[in-house]
């Protein structure tokens, strides 16, 4: 396997920003997960707690030029991309003002603005269509990267290996992020990857390839840096694992009973990439402790805001429910 | 103005579209051929001939040869027309939907909508339809009527050259995903076409012949056979407006409403087969909206709830024929 190893240190500022982002994903899923077990969520939800460094990582080398495609566990990404909070918030709740006026809902987050592209139900797809990003980004000569944001077990449909190889066939500026979370729904990976190694796909079709601990920001951010890099430069695409900790069930109201007992305390007490970059900051880059708790109070204020105006947003205009079928309607 | 066959017209209209527009771009399998190999290049010029030529012009960045990755390919052509280019994506045969219907039934058809309207997916997907060449059961279907069944596609099933040219031509300046269907029998057909290029927009349909005693509704290749069948009515004294809707999404009711206002009586001609398919959508809504103006139940030329064999005496039963339409007009004019 070909190694990313340049060095790729995050500023201060950027890991202000990474934690400020990381912060914000983890509250926002504690409360969704309060509201959803207090019956106030209508719809399905799947929390992305545990694996804020891969998405605040690879955004934090993202410009207006890329695109990033989520995956249904999407609140993370979209939040590290900078999509607005309440219209997040208003989108999970199937709102008026939510992001896809609440058509969508949560697995399919999306902003166009931001060029970040919501998830597809199937899962996988997006690597396919983040070729055509890619593509399109080439086509115009915008020295940009599409990255695909992958689970593990979307790594098991074909149109994943269809895309490892069309990318490399193509060359084109892609980085697939495989964020690996050791569960595909309620089926382990020992049990459904078959060698147990996502990142030994890479090298197979001809990519760069690396898997790095989804639980330190520092490693993610180094391994996203160099592979956004080398698509941006002109070297195709590349292939990330990031061994990234679920701290949820697959969705919410799963009893979660294929996990071993006591499996997610020790992982919230050994593998929470949160904790873990807090205690780094302060150790390593003279943040204090003030200055850090100052941040979240920040953070919980707004958490607040946007789960107040998503309760006493109304409903979607019920025309919506014909409209935005067609672009064009003539003839129809 | 000259003598074209429908497969020129084909190429026509994309090598129109492609110099109008720099970000058409075609993708597919074979489009050139002859990708790293020590031959020639431009070798097939398309599985089916259509895009010979193209390469030369445009070059191989306009021109993408892809792997056998419908998948990959079609849903690199979705995600290519959400950010902004206009592609033209190639299936060779539309039984291999099988292998992308994610990408064409969820991504390219749901796109716009699921995102609330934020975004247009203008991709044209081009490819085969029909039976008669001995292909078997899994490259002889016209698979039309489950396009039609997604609201966020359009579905274009031209008949002649001319059409084919002029709709093609919409199809890729249009907004949507468009799925272009061509009759593989109808390829080396040939009539005069306009040497400039034209657009026929989605939606209506063509009056084929007037008659006024029966109304005959036929899609594609059928349209050839029912014209045949409509002529040698005439014959017999019996008169039927023939019509091709040539877009089953959008579909033109307001064409076929006012002949069977007229005739009171309908048959429908459709090589997709008899359940689910155009036909029955198109007996339900004239059934529900004309009732009173039937003079005679509706009748189906269809193929049988089979699917298509390979052997030629078993697939010239499977295809309807003009003496299966003839019959079933002439049962409808004993009412």
């Amino acid at each position: 396997m070909t190694e990313l190893s340049t060095p790729y240190a995050p500023s201060r500022e950027g890991l202000r920003g990474a934690y400020r982002t990381m912060r914000r994903i983890r509250c926002f899923e504690e409360r969704l997960h309060a509201e959803f077990a207090a019956g106030r969520v209508p719809s399905s939800v799947h929390l992305y707690a545990g694996q804020e460094a891969s998405a605040a990582a690879i955004c934090a080398h993202l410009g207006a030029q890329d695109y990033l495609h989520n995956t249904h566990r999407a609140h993370g990404p979209a939040i590290a991309r900078g999509a607005d909070l309440i219209a997040i918030t208003k989108e999970i709740y199937l709102r008026a003002g939510g992001l896809c006026q609440g058509k969508g809902g949560s697995p399919h987050l999306h902003d166009a603005r931001l060029r970040l592209i919501g998830a597809n139900g199937g899962v996988g797809s997006g690597a396919a269509l983040a070729c055509g990003s890619a593509l399109a980004i080439r086509h115009r000569q915008e020295n940009g990267v599409a990255v695909a944001l992958l689970g593990d077990g979307a790594c098991n449909q074909g149109v994943v290996s269809e895309s490892f190889n069309l990318a490399s066939v193509w060359k084109l500026p892609v980085v697939f992020a495989i964020e690996n979370n050791g569960y595909a729904e309620a089926t382990a990976t020992s049990y459904a990857i078959a060698g147990d190694n996502l990142a030994a796909r890479g090298p197979a079709f001809g990519m760069p390839s690396t898997r790095v601990d989804g639980a330190d920001y520092f490693a993610v951010h180094e391994a996203a840096g160099v592979a956004i890099e080398c698509a941006r430069s002109g070297g195709g695409p590349s292939l990330v694992e990031i061994m990234a900790p679920r701290f949820y069930g697959h969705y919410e109201g799963d009893a979660q009973k294929y996990r071993a007992p006591g499996e997610v305390a020790e992982l919230r007490r050994t593998r929470d990439c949160l904790t873990r970059l807090r205690q780094r900051m302060i150790d390593e880059y003279q943040f204090s402790t003030a200055e850090i708790d100052a941040m979240d109070a920040e953070i919980g204020v707004d958490i607040d805001r946007a789960f107040a105006e998503a309760a006493a947003a109304p409903p979607p205009d019920p025309a919506l429910l014909m409209r935005d079928i067609y672009a064009d309607r003539s003839g129809l | 103005m000259s003598v074209k066959s429908y497969r020129a017209a084909i190429r026509e209209a994309l090598e129109h579209e492609m110099q109008r527009d720099p970000d058409v771009v075609l993708i597919g399998q074979d489009l050139a051929g002859g990708a790293g190999g020590g031959g020639e290049d431009d070798a097939w010029g398309g599985p089916m001939a259509v895009t010979k030529g193209l390469v030369g012009k445009f070059g191989r960045e306009r021109v993408l040869d892809t792997p056998v990755s419908e998948a990959a390919s079609i849903g690199a052509a979705v995600g290519a027309a959400a950010a902004g280019l206009r592609p033209v994506a190639e299936l060779m045969f539309c039984d291999f939907i099988g292998v992308c219907c994610d990408q064409i039934l969820n991504q390219a058809a749901k796109y716009r909508y699921t995102f609330g309207g934020q975004d247009q997916v203008p991709l044209t997907i081009r490819t085969t339809i029909g039976a008669g060449q001995q292909l078997g059961s899994q490259h002889s279907q016209a698979l039309y009527p489950l396009f039609s069944y997604f609201p966020g596609l359009k579905v274009v099933v031209p008949a002649t050259a001319y059409d084919a040219k002029g709709l093609l031509a919409t199809a890729i300046r249009d907004n949507d995903p468009v799925i272009f269907c061509e009759h593989r029998l109808l390829y080396r057909l040939r009539e005069d076409v306009p040497d400039e290029s034209y657009t026929i927009p989605f939606g209506e349909a063509r009056i084929v012949e007037e008659g006024g005693d029966v109304t005959v509704v036929a899609l594609s290749r059928m349209v050839h056979v029912a014209a045949e069948a409509v002529r040698a009515l005439r014959e017999d004294g019996i008169d039927c407006d023939l019509i091709d809707p040539r877009t089953t999404t959008p579909l033109d009711t307001d064409t076929i409403f006012d002949s069977v206002e007229a005739t009171g009586r309908l048959v429908i001609v459709d090589e997709a087969g008899p359940r689910c398919g155009t036909a029955s959508d198109i007996a339900a809504i004239v059934a529900e909206e004309m009732f009173n103006a039937l003079r005679a139940p509706i009748r189906r030329v269809t193929p049988p709830y089979a699917p298509v064999p390979a052997a030629p005496e078993l697939e010239r039963s499977y295809v309807p024929d003009a003496s299966r339409i003839i019959a079933a007009v002439r049962s409808v004019m004993e009412r």
